[in-house]
């Protein structure tokens, strides 16, 4: 089974398409490679929330369809969940 | 590919459809409730009720008259009976409609009353319903269609899969020859340099970037706060979107991974050749697609991730989600499951091929979801406050 999938090489973050739980060792596919991915989640991420796939400080932009999707408001480290706790937009702001 | 067939309904002009409504179509909101009588009175006509029309002026007033005409000169549409208050108004959108050559007749209600507008217009939608029940659908192929495409309560499945379903389909549908329209505009934002990229040349990215940046002025223009509970919406967030950008990259899967957009449409403006055609439109689903129904447009894919409900009076939506939560919850209104994706069961080329046979079951006939629910929403563009 695939707990969390991403869209190109340069995501650091990751979708999980089954509700994750905390604790969990996930396996990932990269979309445009295929190539297998692993990570350790360290909450729960529901089915469709972002998975940290790297340790973040306020500031850094997050990566996904290997575009920025916004900046982090709050640190986060790798296995959390990035959400409007702490990811903002960079358009809207 | 073989071109794919459907059976349609070959209008006046030329133009294919897949329904075949009579409807019964108010030019202002205070006329709506003679055309919901008239409906009443008679069986297989359809009133749109709306609720604008009066003291609108300038563009805003251009609009309200081509969302009208458009919606009356719809390929999906046989026959119209318009109602408003005054004849002026009135026989100009009689007159719109009936540049296609279908039967469409006006009414006004000044100096007579509703009574006898009613029992005078029911007259002649007798007349209309039944002659439009012996129209006959004829084969024409589905390159004929001309498919519009909006996203709404959107999630990330909806950028893994239900989006690029839309996508693949895209490609298919314009390589055969066929029109689409997309828009969202200000549902770009963060992925405007991916559409600007896929304009098939420099005009068009020129009018494309002057269309996305006078929508984001309006929102900066208005905003009070960073719209991080309108866009993204409540539901796009719990279902785990985070930001405008982020939508906005899923958003544009639907544009295909082939195909070059060919040229802008103002809102409610019909596309002058076959191709993929931006169109400036809201976000909201219901405006939005009350805006591509207005400009002709016969089919509507519509790909939801948290599980939107939207229906249109004249242009079928199809919808279609990737969340197997969704399907697990909401599945009465969903026509295509492309769930398997997010596993790998199911690829995009696949998932496509399942679309386009659901666009040919529609297009034969087949109720979608939200027409057997009886999901109608017409909901007009107000660009301003009437005068």
């Amino acid at each position: 089974m695939i707990h969390f999938l991403t869209h190109d090489t340069e995501d650091n973050v990751g979708v999980a398409v089954v509700d994750i739980e905390a604790g969990a060792d996930c396996i990932g596919r990269n979309l445009s490679d295929n190539k297998t991915l692993k990570a350790h989640s360290e909450e729960a991420i529901p089915l469709g929330h972002k998975i940290a796939l790297k340790d973040f400080k306020v500031g850094d932009d997050v990566i996904k369809y290997a575009c920025v999707i916004g900046r982090i408001s709050a640190d986060v480290k790798t296995g959390h969940h990035v959400h409007t706790q702490n990811l903002k937009t960079k358009r809207w702001a | 590919m073989a071109t794919r067939k459907i059976l349609g309904y070959r209008r006046e002009n030329g133009a294919v459809g897949v329904r075949n409504h009579v409807v019964i179509l108010p030019v202002d909101d205070i006329s709506n409730a003679a055309c919901e009588a008239v409906a009443n009175n008679i069986k297989g006509t359809m009133a749109i009720p709306h609720a604008y029309g009066r003291l609108q002026f300038g563009e805003d007033l251009e609009l309200h008259f081509r969302t009208i005409i458009g919606t009356g000169a719809n390929a999906n549409v046989a026959a119209v009976i318009v109602i408003g208050i005054e004849a002026g108004w009135t026989k100009k959108i009689v007159d719109g409609i009936a540049k296609t050559g279908k039967p469409v007749f006006g009414f006004s209600i000044e100096g007579k009353g509703d009574i006898r507008t009613i029992a005078d217009a029911s007259y002649k939608a007798k007349e209309y319903v039944q002659w439009a029940s012996e129209l006959q659908r004829t084969e024409c192929d589905l390159s004929e269609l001309y498919i519009s495409v909006k996203c709404g309560e959107s999630d990330t499945t909806t950028g893994l899969s239900s989006c690029p379903t839309v996508g693949n389909v895209i490609d298919k549908h314009c390589a055969d020859g066929g029109t689409a329209s997309f828009g969202e505009t200000s549902e770009l934002t963060g992925a405007e340099h991916i559409v600007a990229a896929k304009a098939a040349n420099e005009e068009v990215r020129k009018e494309f970037f002057a269309m996305f940046e006078d929508y984001t002025k309006l929102v900066f223009d208005q905003k009070t706060n960073d719209l991080s509970e309108s866009q993204p919406t409540k539901g796009n967030i719990a279902g785990g979107l985070t930001t405008i950008e982020e939508k906005a990259l899923g958003n544009v899967e639907k544009l295909g991974k082939k195909t070059k957009f060919i040229g802008c449409l103002p809102p409610a403006v019909a596309p002058t050749k076959a191709g993929l055609w931006f169109m400036d439109t809201s976000s909201a689903a219901a405006e939005a697609v009350t805006l591509w129904a207005a400009s002709g447009a016969v089919i509507h894919l519509f790909p939801t991730g948290q599980g939107n409900v939207i229906g249109n009076p004249i242009e079928p939506v199809i919808k279609l989600t990737g969340n197997p939560k969704t399907m697990a919850t909401m599945s009465e209104h969903i026509d295509v499951d492309v769930s398997k994706v997010l596993q790998g069961e199911m690829t995009i080329d696949e998932a496509g091929d399942v679309l386009l046979d659901m666009i040919v079951r529609t297009a034969n006939g087949r109720y979608t979801a939200a027409e057997a629910l009886g999901h109608r929403e017409y909901s007009m563009t107000k660009l301003y406050r009437s005068a």
